[in-house]
């Protein structure tokens, strides 16, 4: 029988931090369970940096203000407050673990400049900071010999009676559905980028499978109209370039040469908050000043030595996938879906409202970055709350006995698994997925219209029809990932449904949420957080939550 | 857009007594990558065509596979870049010394074991203060171990290592260049018990320099030179000189 008192789904950042906090508690016994290798984890494509107040001249209480000013004020100031004061110490943890952290000359940490932050305060591994900090945190499972049930899918939650006890997962290299008994279950599984597909710098692997979960599970989702669109992504493949790049002195530029950014936010430039840069040049595009649909990212002046020691990663994606040079070309961009502000609902300590579940990272909506994600904050956020789940789910376990699960549960599942595999039809998964992608990138994105977001719904709504007619090519047992596919395009449909349905009940410009028909932030109706509830019956139901504010009364947002 | 005949080497466990090439048709143009031609097969010919793949963009490392006999992360690899090597025809196959679970699918199981083996994390003596802040690193030495640590993972030196044809117990490159990785870190206080790991016929001293995974490595970790440098410390180790 599998048990064990915490079981973390996702074996990236969160999850796995989570993991290494677990196992230092005595008599905790910990596992993950991932679809992946944890090192193949999209954590790992993270470039830029980690944020923290870390020099002299900085304090955390004004990384806590840039946090929430970047959130345009629907970040919970208790959860933010908690994560920034915390920052400096979890940087350090990571050095001592070593991470090879990039240096200044006297061989202390080198610290840049990133979006949306009063002063330089990112911490940095050239731009490569999310793998070296994947790579870290694995050595740090191996060292303490952490059993990861690795390449294993989550199908499903066990609750009874608001109490989670496990999971159901399928063994992807065998086949086959298991049973694993938890006290606690940690959902930290990812974004879910890959409802955009085409337009995401996310990895295929990106399917928000855990925020499917706990919302079938009837976990409310909260925000999730707030979609991130990172300002440079490549053209051809949604592909991420660091905002490292404008951290480090890059301009944007229009076809006329301009630093457009002079118009939208002429205090912080091209490092203004990513909401803010990805509709300005939107803007820029939709009144002919766009170069093919795109701005251009100008990194020349940086000079080739600059670049390699510290934006290496770049130069070698733009010569990989575009043949563009960009220590002497200027590089075309555009904004692409890159982050879920919204996600599992959760409180500042990672509880959902199900005894014994959590979510932290990306998955997780706590909330630390509200309507727009500051860059260097994810990272950031991964790690604090990834500990903080462990800490919270290990002292639960110590006051809950082992938990009862019927096979039935097996059983059940196992005949839904099958209904996948007898599914008959002419549609085909891809053609579902390709669809969706197209429809979301172009009616629920940065810019938005009642018209247009009413016919994503309806998009959504034509393809959770037609999804039932895709069948599944591979019958087979072993490494079916043709059946995954077919799971995960499920909830992302349920998703992108969510995504939809909160986005045209909030009737106001917020952040990443950008209406023509509202184009001004409505604090006196809006201050409060989307929660979306699972309705089997009909739509996702709605409801609202206040906004925790301890310090910061919203304020005019201007950069 | 142009056309493209593609062999693929399948194995279904579960139906095929051995793995057989299959061949098929696709257009390609001059973005397409290699991972994107498996895509337009899975997805609209065979969904049952297996293979890993996550990031698509050469830092996941789940996407190596042997490209017209070379390793290679297919998901960096351009296909119109390749496509002039084998007379128009591109093949792929799973990477070799590692037991084919389906298709494109190995078992990494062996690879990642021998990562573990070499104590592939940083080891403090519990003696010694740690720093309230962080430790200082030069600039210099930072620059020389990011490029070992810039390694993903991906096997393909694993692959390409003809040692590993032969003998399942050498530790492999990437194993080594990991343990050159800390055994050079200032950080850290296992220099001696990495040594030990790593000098003898197992380890370093399998290695005759062939070359070939410093070849086929997609992100330049010159594992190659990792291992010797490994030698020498082991060496002057054993000399006594430090």
């Amino acid at each position: 029988m599998l048990q064990h008192d915490i079981l973390i789904v996702g074996a990236g950042l969160a999850g796995m931090r989570a993991a290494i906090r677990a196992a230092e508690i005595p008599g905790v016994n910990v596992a993950l369970v991932s679809k992946l290798h944890p090192l193949r984890s999209h954590s790992g494509a993270a470039e830029g940096g980690i944020n923290a107040a870390l020099t002299p001249d900085d304090k955390w209480e004004d990384h806590a203000f840039d946090t929430v000013k970047g959130s345009d004020y629907l970040g919970d100031q208790d959860a933010i407050d908690y994560m920034c004061e915390q920052a400096p110490a979890e940087v350090y943890w990571l050095e001592h673990a070593g991470t090879l952290f990039n240096r200044a000359d006297n061989g202390g940490l080198d610290i840049r400049s990133f979006g949306g932050a009063g002063r330089p305060r990112t911490a940095f591994v050239a731009d490569v900071t999310g793998h070296a900090l994947l790579h870290t945190l694995y050595e740090q499972v191996v060292a303490r010999d952490i059993f990861v049930y690795e390449e294993w899918f989550v199908t499903n939650l066990i609750v009874e009676n608001g109490v989670c006890k496990g999971v159901l997962a399928w063994d992807i290299v065998n086949g086959g559905l298991n049973i694993i008994r938890a006290k606690a279950v940690i959902l930290a599984t990812g974004g879910n980028g890959r409802i955009y597909h085409g337009r995401t710098t996310n990895a295929w692997s990106n399917t928000g499978d855990g925020i499917a979960i706990a919302y079938y599970a009837g976990v409310p989702l909260a925000d999730m109209e707030f979609v991130q669109f990172h300002p440079t992504t490549l053209k051809p493949n949604g592909v991420l370039l660091t905002e490292a790049n404008r951290g480090e002195g890059g301009y944007l530029l229009n076809s006329l040469g301009e630093r457009f950014m002079a118009r939208y936010a002429p205090s912080k430039m091209e490092l203004g908050p990513r909401d803010l840069v990805s509709r300005a040049e939107v803007t820029e595009v939709e009144e002919g000043r766009g170069v093919d649909g795109c701005v251009l990212l100008d990194i020349r002046h940086l000079g080739e030595a600059k670049i390699m020691e510290k934006l290496p990663n770049t130069r070698e994606l733009c010569e990989t996938f575009l043949g563009i040079d960009p220590v002497h070309e200027p590089v075309p961009v555009r904004p692409g879906q890159h982050y879920t502000m919204g996600g599992i609902r959760t409180n500042r300590w990672t509880e959902t409202i199900i005894k014994g579940l959590y979510a932290a990272g990306e998955c997780a909506c706590t909330s630390v970055h509200g309507a727009n994600r500051l860059g260097a904050n994810s990272l950031l956020d991964t790690l604090i709350f990834g500990r903080v789940a462990a800490e919270r789910a290990a002292e639960y376990c110590k006051e809950t006995p082992p938990p009862q699960v019927s096979d039935s549960w097996l059983t059940r599942e196992e005949e839904r698994i099958q209904r996948y595999l007898k599914r008959e039809g002419k549609e085909r998964l891809a053609q579902i997925r390709n669809e969706l992608g197209q429809s979301m990138a172009e009616d629920m994105g940065v810019f938005r219209t009642p018209e247009r977001m009413e016919r994503a719904l309806q998009k959504v709504k034509e393809l959770q029809e037609r999804v039932k007619h895709a069948p599944i090519d591979d019958k087979g047992q072993v490494f079916n990932t043709d059946l995954l596919g077919a799971i995960e395009i499920e909830g992302m449909l349920d998703q992108a449904e969510v995504i939809c349905v909160s986005a045209i009940a909030r009737k106001e410009s917020r952040g990443a949420h950008a209406r023509r028909d509202y184009p001004k932030r409505d604090d006196e109706n809006y201050l409060k957080h989307t929660l979306a509830f699972y309705n089997p019956e009909g739509g996702p139901r709605l409801e609202y939550e206040p906004v925790t504010i301890t310090h910061y009364q919203p304020m005019e947002r201007v950069y | 857009m142009a056309k493209l005949a593609v062999k693929i080497l399948r194995y279904d466990p579960e139906k095929d007594p051995a793995p057989h090439h299959e061949t098929y048709q696709v257009e390609y143009e001059k973005s397409t990558m290699v991972l994107d031609v498996l895509f337009m097969i899975k997805d609209f010919v065979d969904g049952s065509l297996t293979y890993r793949r996550s990031c698509r963009q050469g830092i996941c490392g789940s996407c190596a596979m042997r490209v017209n006999d070379r390793e290679r992360l297919t998901c960096y690899t351009r296909v119109a870049e390749i496509i002039g090597e084998n007379g128009g025809e591109i093949t792929i196959e799973p990477l070799a010394n590692l037991p084919v679970i389906k298709d494109l699918v190995v078992d990494i199981g062996p690879f990642f074991a021998k990562y573990k083996a070499i104590k592939p994390y940083l080891i403090h003596d519990p003696n010694k203060p740690v720093p309230e802040k962080e430790y200082r690193v030069s600039k210099e030495r930072t620059t020389h171990l990011q490029q070992f640590g810039a390694c993903i993972q991906c096997g393909a030196c694993y692959s390409a290592c003809p040692i590993l044809g032969s003998d399942d117990d050498y530790l492999g490159p990437a194993a080594l260049a990991k343990a050159y990785r800390f055994a050079n870190d200032p950080r850290d206080d296992a220099r001696a018990e990495r040594l030990k790991i790593v000098g003898n016929e197992i380890g370093v001293w399998r290695c005759h320099t062939i070359f070939n995974c410093t070849e086929v490595c997609p992100k330049g970790v010159e594992p190659t030179y990792a291992i010797q440098q490994l030698k020498r410390m082991t060496v002057q180790r054993k000399l006594g000189f430090r």
